[in-house]
């Protein structure tokens, strides 16, 4: 009996096996993997496990209580159905992509140390980077590296953290952060913050999603904000400076996705503003908050899932995302469009849908900390997630002026995968009580109170009396919108243009300074040189030379080359050598 | 049936009948709220009736009108903007 196996590890090692599988088979495992992973999550029980020393630090690939377990639920749920959806996709480079994404999400969330988060959160990057890539459009491959290069800067802010929080502590065990200002502290925190798209460190989101492949756009949705959340919750529980971005990020969200006409640009933007939700639980920290925030990451996924499978499925059929070239999809794609609104209904927290039951925990928290603003603006967004999500692009993608678009509904096991979605929005808003159960909190928290289910339905009911009435005022128009990637996408064109003056002044200084300073007694001393060299050093040279070939000339013309003189010489020779021997001796 | 009922809301025959169904169930709602018991009411407008329903198509009025207003001013942009 094994005592504890790790369903991230089966996902990334489920990845290198999918090559080896074809057709029928291939379909087969690759949702057998997510089963068996839901079926470990369920077996397992709190404790530590899988945890060795490498280089004298703890490394803990498995640190395990409620909280971690309720993430994984959620993740191993969200892999079975997105895979479901994916199961047509012939192209396993993305089967293998979103399995390492998964796999190392789910990596993030059993780490019990900073050096295992660290490893995983860049897997994540780059995983989720091959599922912009992998649509292949100039556009998309673009996206993808600007998306690819915020989340390395992210993850070098995260790493500069953690090595600052080491030499701090002498410990990378991961746990809450104290809050001492320190620049540890808000290196780590700008790392989490990013990948949790909180602004101004959020356009990479909207910028990339709507980019990535239809069944891609599904997967990211999941997981990299959600992960953000889920160590968030662990290290920022309690900090006053969430609360405010999480409810900024929150208006944020929803009044750019007012502006939006991509159908999955305004779908991205909508995450931004339910993750605010979650940020603002982080921040308020109670444990409702804290039980707020988890419930509301579970139910979000499902329902943003089914919300990009939805106009994924739109996407995939007719081959356009922009709410002002569709229209009239209700004839022709009726269960798709069926399913969409559920999900809406369920990111709008409509009564009986699962939004209903997560996101008023967050709301009653900030009630219950007596925070009239938070908790006014809060209110105010959940009228423009209904707004925008709920009623804008049904009426402008299935309803309003009929595009003539000749679509049929999706293949079947994507609209199986979306129906999967849709079962557990309206489970869990009938009985959110097996959610509950595994939130990391006891709940004391009954969502179905008289007042809350008419206060709720007079904000979401007047909103639509809003939205009807100013019909004209919301139609979709063909434009895009700039967000803080200007900085990065035309700002930095700007800098070189401003940063080119001073650069070409200091440049031309530069060469000046070294013509005259530098090169001139260079030149001076370079004919020096050349002068010892041509006076001296060739005059001493071609002076031995010269001495070498008048000797040489002397000893050529003792060379006669008749023998008499040779015999002459010899016998000669032989007379010195005798007088001197005779002399000596 | 599912068919029928997303026909039937998309003929534009049936826009006067959808108009009466959406102010008769706006009506419900706040009559509704007059009723309810408002023992987890925190602050002073939760103890309002209708209070949701004012606020609710304010909130709707400003985000169109505050979001349109800036975007048409300054965020959106033309689709080629940053080629």
């Amino acid at each position: 009996m094994i005592e504890w196996f790790h369903p991230g590890i089966l996902f990334i090692f489920g990845a290198i096996l999918i090559p080896f599988f074809k057709g029928k088979a291939r379909q087969i495992y690759i949702i057998l993997i997510p089963a068996l992973a839901i079926f470990a999550v369920a077996s397992m029980s709190d404790g530590q496990y899988w945890s060795f020393t490498l280089l004298g630090r703890e490394i803990i690939l498995g640190k395990v209580d409620k909280l971690s377990i309720c993430f994984a639920y959620v993740f191993t749920i969200m892999a079975f159905i997105g895979m479901v959806y994916a199961l047509h996709i012939e192209k396993i480079g993305e089967h293998i992509a979103a399995y390492l994404y998964v796999g190392s999400s789910l990596g993030v969330v059993f780490a019990g140390d900073y050096f295992t988060i660290f490893i995983f959160w860049e897997i994540m990057a780059f995983a989720s980077a091959y599922l912009v890539f992998a649509r292949g459009e100039k556009k998309s491959i673009d996206a993808g590296f600007r998306y690819l290069m915020i989340h390395i800067a992210g993850g070098l802010f995260l790493l500069g953290g953690i090595i600052l929080h080491y030499m701090d502590t002498g410990s990378l065990l991961f746990g809450p952060i104290e809050k001492d200002g320190s620049l540890a502290f808000y290196l780590i925190l700008i790392g989490f913050i990013l990948n949790a798209a909180v602004p101004p460190l959020n356009a990479w989101l909207p910028d990339a999603y709507p980019e990535a492949t239809v069944t891609g756009a599904v997967f990211m949705s999941a997981y990299t904000t959600k992960t953000a959340i889920y160590v968030l919750i662990r290290a920022f529980p309690d900090t006053e400076l969430l609360v405010w971005m999480g409810t900024f990020m929150a208006l944020y969200g929803v009044f750019y996705a007012t502006l939006q006409d991509n159908m999955r640009r305004l779908l991205a933007y909508h995450i931004i503003s339910q993750v605010g939700y979650m940020v603002a639980g982080v921040g308020l920290g109670t444990h409702l908050a804290l039980n707020g925030s988890v419930s509301h990451a579970f139910t979000h996924i499902i329902y943003k899932g089914l919300l990009f499978m939805g106009a994924g499925s739109v996407v995939y059929m007719t081959g356009k995302q922009r709410l002002s070239e569709l229209g009239g999809l209700h004839k022709t794609m009726p269960i798709t469009m069926v399913l969409y609104v559920i999900a809406g209904l369920s990111i709008s927290a409509f009564p009986l849908f699962s939004g209903f039951v997560s996101k008023s925990m967050i709301v009653a928290a900030a009630n219950h900390d007596h925070r009239a603003i938070i908790s006014l603006l809060l209110v105010l967004v959940s009228a423009g997630t209904f707004l925008s999500t709920t009623l804008k692009i049904p009426y402008y993608a299935f309803y309003g002026k009929d595009s003539g678009i000749k679509a049929k509904e999706p293949p079947i096991n994507m609209l199986i995968g979306m129906g999967i979605a849709a079962f557990l929005c309206i489970a869990i808003g009938i009985f959110p009580g097996p959610l509950y159960s595994i939130l990391p909190y006891p709940v004391d928290f009954e969502p179905y109170t008289g007042d809350h289910v008419t206060g709720s339905l007079g904000i979401l009911m007047f909103t639509a009396l809003g939205f009807f009435l100013f019909l004209k005022k919301l139609k979709p128009e063909p434009y895009m919108t700039i967000d803080t990637d200007w900085f990065y996408r035309k700002g930095t064109g700007i800098f070189m243009r401003i940063a080119k003056g001073p650069i070409v002044i200091y440049e031309n200084f530069v060469s000046n300074l070294s013509n005259t300073a530098v090169l001139n007694p260079l030149y001076v001393l370079a004919d020096i040189c050349h002068k010892i060299d041509k006076h001296i050093v060739d005059g001493a040279v071609n002076g031995i030379a010269n001495l070498i070939l008048y000797i040489g000339g002397i000893v050529r013309k003792a060379q006669t080359g008749l023998l008499p003189h040779y015999a002459a010489g010899i016998v000669l020779g032989i007379l010195i050598i005798i007088t001197v021997y005779t002399m000596i001796m | 049936m599912m068919k029928r009922i997303l026909f039937f809301l998309g003929d534009p025959a049936n826009t006067g009948r959808l108009k009466k169904l959406l102010y008769i169930t706006l009506a419900v709602i706040v009559a509704s709220d007059f009723i309810v018991h408002r023992e987890h009411a925190v602050f002073i407008w939760d103890k309002i009736p209708g209070w949701s329903a004012i606020y609710g198509f304010i909130s709707c009025v400003l985000l169109i009108f505050v979001s349109k207003f800036i975007g048409h001013i300054w965020l959106m942009k033309d689709e080629d903007y940053y080629d």
